[in-house]
């Protein structure tokens, strides 16, 4: 009991100094206590889906009405624990439905043909190369990992909605009340947010972690084609390359992951 | 400008320090020699089967909270979420489908001890207990 | 000199308790606040920024305006403003302190507040934010304090203060700077998207902070028996009447650029904030009531007649501070987040409670304030064998 109070003092001690920062995991390793056994490792898992940058190609030609998209937003919302709320003020969404106006505002105008103008657009998180909600967060909460995903860390999120005034594509939402009671049937694999953070599409980074396509593309009867923009034999690549598809609002720089074939 | 060193009323100035002292130490006083016992944590019986945790019971005891932390740090930032342990068995850094996957009393495992402790981690704003959920 | 604070006359304790009793609604509102999250104000996923932000914003310029005094007097040695240097620093304290607050009780996650120096990140412009706000205050409170504790015992300041001194002319402008620079860098908003958005909130920083000096200055005069000057007030005043013109002007620029370049992220907001957009324009009275009471003031600032008429340019510092409040305190935050980027248009409206947590802190600011003054003065009386 002694020694390990002592133990204790000294890991205390260590992270206060370091506050965490140092990996607990040294600290036992050089008490030398587990000479017998290897070093715990930590790693990917072995079915992890992996790209440089990942990105979606929506197919519109295949849509006709709501009905095709609702699966997907369905989909998404219930895996990821997302409430729903009657007060819009206080609205979560992560993937929902835009008229073209809206989505393209830049790109309308009153000739639109008839197909496009009353179309339904799926609208996402873009998961921008240069993505401007990453720039301005002041804790590091919502970053940029290596395959391009943009991420939130809820841990860290301190609420100031930053990057919601940001974000030139209104993907983010922010939780004005404790969610939990409004989230109709809940995912326990899924962890619910607390009020107070902000939250938007993962791209499903859960997923792919363990060798799953995002679950909207999952639902999305080939809508919806979801691969590494980096590498030219993938299937958004070569669905670009025979196609012609937009962005929105291109003249930001943003530079979008999520391309619209018309 | 007086320059007199003086403390003025200084019979009420005292009484008044000692109430502030009393008042201040009171929860040690009135609570010394009464600590309660600490409560042991009931290991269920799928975590008795399954013999071994991530890391030693001296260590999950103490350090849980450590080991957590930089489970939510690796996982959500650097995109690595399994763990192998030093007899080198896989695990999914998961406090929900792991952790609790096998300790499967939350109450009986976790609340017990932070009750005891007073402390109250925020994780359950938004990990969920399988359990609470059905 | 802090026990100053603590001896008054019955209207100076009435004073503090009924600002103490303003306080107290609003923590208990903030309790609420606290417990519920954010959801209890007006905010939404549309306008996500508000009254508090703004409110920050508009103050930011206050405390910056304490430059207004400080400059004249150490760097182009002028004397007059000796006399009213601490009141416009003791300004500075209390609005940073209120600027501070405004962005805590803005906060989803107060709590998690230190993780910004846990995870310092350059690249935000927040982070700078904080630092210039921090220092600011800081370098204000060491400053003013020094000063007036110099005068009391009739030496001059400690030669170390000079350099501080002369670091916190510039550090005035930067607090501004950094603050616009929160808005006008974030691509999707075109009304924020300006270079000019942080000489406007500079300029009107330097009529509404030295607006309120002027105010002080005459509460002071009435109230005490120590007079800021005459000849003080009426400087500060054509510092009032030329940074309100700058402002109208900076306006009037941005009006062209909107207008005459006819590119619609840029003209929707201007259009829903004085014509309103979509049948949406709770706003639109208000903004042109700013313009108008600017109009206004610069006529009786800048004509000397009005200006040197002391009941008149406490009407002219009024309309000046309620026209630049609601330009920046209303109009500048959600006039952004309206229209949204998606062109849908979602109007803002402040809650009670909100209001009521404002006005709180605004109460805790003057609380500030209220206590500075009163040390200043008692010890500017005393100076003068006054007291």
């Amino acid at each position: 009991m002694k020694s390990s109070r002592r133990k204790f003092l000294k890991i205390a001690g260590v992270s206060a100094l370091g506050l965490g920062a140092k990996p607990v995991l040294d600290v036992l390793a050089a008490s030398g206590e587990h000479e017998e056994t290897s070093k715990p490792e930590i790693m990917k898992g072995k079915d992890a889906l992996i790209a440089k940058r990942w990105a979606m190609v929506v197919d519109t030609r295949k849509i006709e009405s709501e009905e095709d998209l609702k699966p997907m937003i369905e989909a998404c919302h219930k895996i990821h624990n997302v409430p729903e709320f009657e007060n819009k003020n206080h609205e979560i969404k992560w993937i929902w439905l835009e008229e073209f106006k809206h989505e393209f505002p830049t790109q309308e105008h009153e000739f639109v043909d008839e197909r496009v103008k009353h179309l339904p657009f799926l609208t996402l998180c873009n998961h921008c190369q240069n993505p401007a909600c990453v720039r301005v967060c002041p804790t590091k909460a919502t970053f940029k990992r290596e395959d391009g995903i943009v991420l939130m860390d809820f841990h860290r999120c301190i609420g100031c909605r930053f990057c919601m005034a940001a974000c030139p594509y209104g993907s983010r939402s922010f939780n004005f009340r404790d969610p939990r009671p409004f989230i109709k049937e809940t995912n326990p694999e899924f962890p619910t947010r607390t009020k107070g953070v902000v939250e938007k599409c993962n791209f499903c980074a859960e997923r792919l972690a363990v060798g799953r396509m995002p679950a909207c593309v999952e639902a999305s009867n080939g809508v919806l084609t979801f691969g590494d923009l980096d590498d030219p034999e993938s299937e958004v690549r070569k669905l670009l390359k025979a196609n012609y598809a937009i962005r929105r609002k291109p003249a930001l720089g943003a530079g979008p992951s999520v391309f619209y074939i018309i | 400008m007086p320059n007199k060193k003086k403390i003025y009323d200084k019979g009420a100035v005292l009484v008044g320090l000692c109430i502030f002292v009393i008042v201040i130490t009171f929860p040690f006083w009135f609570n010394f020699g009464n600590a309660a016992p600490a409560p042991e944590p009931k290991i269920s019986d799928k975590a008795k089967a399954a013999k071994e945790c991530v890391m030693p019971k001296e260590y999950m005891k103490m350090e849980h909270m450590q080991l957590l932390n930089e489970w939510r740090d690796t996982v959500v930032r650097d995109a690595k979420r399994i763990f192998v342990s030093s007899s080198g068995k896989e695990f999914n850094m998961s406090l929900t489908n792991t952790c609790l996957d096998c300790h499967v009393e939350k109450a009986e495992f976790c609340d017990k001890c932070h009750n005891y402790a007073s402390v109250t981690p925020y994780c359950w704003e938004c990990h969920i207990d399988p359990k609470e959920t059905k | 000199m802090l026990e100053k604070a603590l001896t008054g006359s019955k209207r100076y304790y009435g004073w503090m308790a009924a600002l103490l009793a303003v306080i107290s609604v609003g923590f208990v509102c903030y309790l609420w606040q606290f417990r519920f999250g954010l959801g209890i104000t007006g905010m939404s996923r549309d306008v996500s920024w508000g009254f508090y932000i703004a409110q920050f914003t508009f103050l930011v310029g206050v405390a910056a305006s304490a430059v207004m005094v400080v400059l004249p007097y150490y760097l182009h040695d002028y004397k007059a403003f000796g006399r009213i240097t601490i009141l416009g620093e003791f300004l500075a304290v209390a609005s940073v302190t209120m600027c501070i607050l405004f962005i805590f009780v803005d906060l989803g996650q107060p709590i998690r507040v230190m993780n910004v120096l846990l995870h310092p990140t350059p690249n935000s412009i927040l982070f700078w934010d904080m630092i210039v706000l921090n220092g600011y205050l800081l370098l204000n409170i060491v400053i003013s304090w020094k000063v007036l504790e110099a005068e009391r015992n009739n030496v001059a300041p400690p030669k170390w203060l000079k350099p501080f001194i002369y670091i916190s002319i510039p550090w005035a402008v930067s607090i501004h700077t950094v603050t616009a620079y929160l808005y006008c860098g974030l691509p999707g908003r075109g009304f924020w998207l300006t270079a000019i958005l942080a000489p406007r909130f500079l300029s009107s920083a330097f009529a509404a902070g030295p607006a309120l000096l002027i105010l002080l200055c005459m509460i002071v005069r009435k109230f005490t028996k120590f007079d800021p000057g005459k000849e003080q007030i009426q400087s500060l005043a054509k510092v009032v009447a030329y940074a309100i013109t700058v402002n109208v002007f900076f306006f009037l620029c941005e009006v062209f650029v909107v207008f005459y370049s006819k590119i619609p992220d840029h003209m929707d907001h201007l259009i829903y904030l004085f014509v309103g957009l979509h049948g949406h324009g709770v706003l639109v009275p208000w903004m042109w009531a700013s313009m108008i009471l600017m109009v206004v003031s610069i006529i009786l600032l800048v004509n000397p007649v009005t200006r040197k008429n002391e009941t008149v340019l406490v009407a002219a510092c009024i309309t000046v501070f309620v026209s630049t409040w609601i330009d920046k305190g209303l109009g500048m935050i959600s006039g952004g987040f309206v229209p949204n980027p998606l062109h849908h248009v979602n109007e803002y409206v402040p809650t009670v409670p909100e209001i009521l947590i404002s006005i709180a802190v605004w109460a805790i600011g003057f609380l500030v304030l209220t206590v500075l003054y009163k040390i200043g003065v008692t010890v500017k009386e005393e100076i003068a064998g006054l007291a």
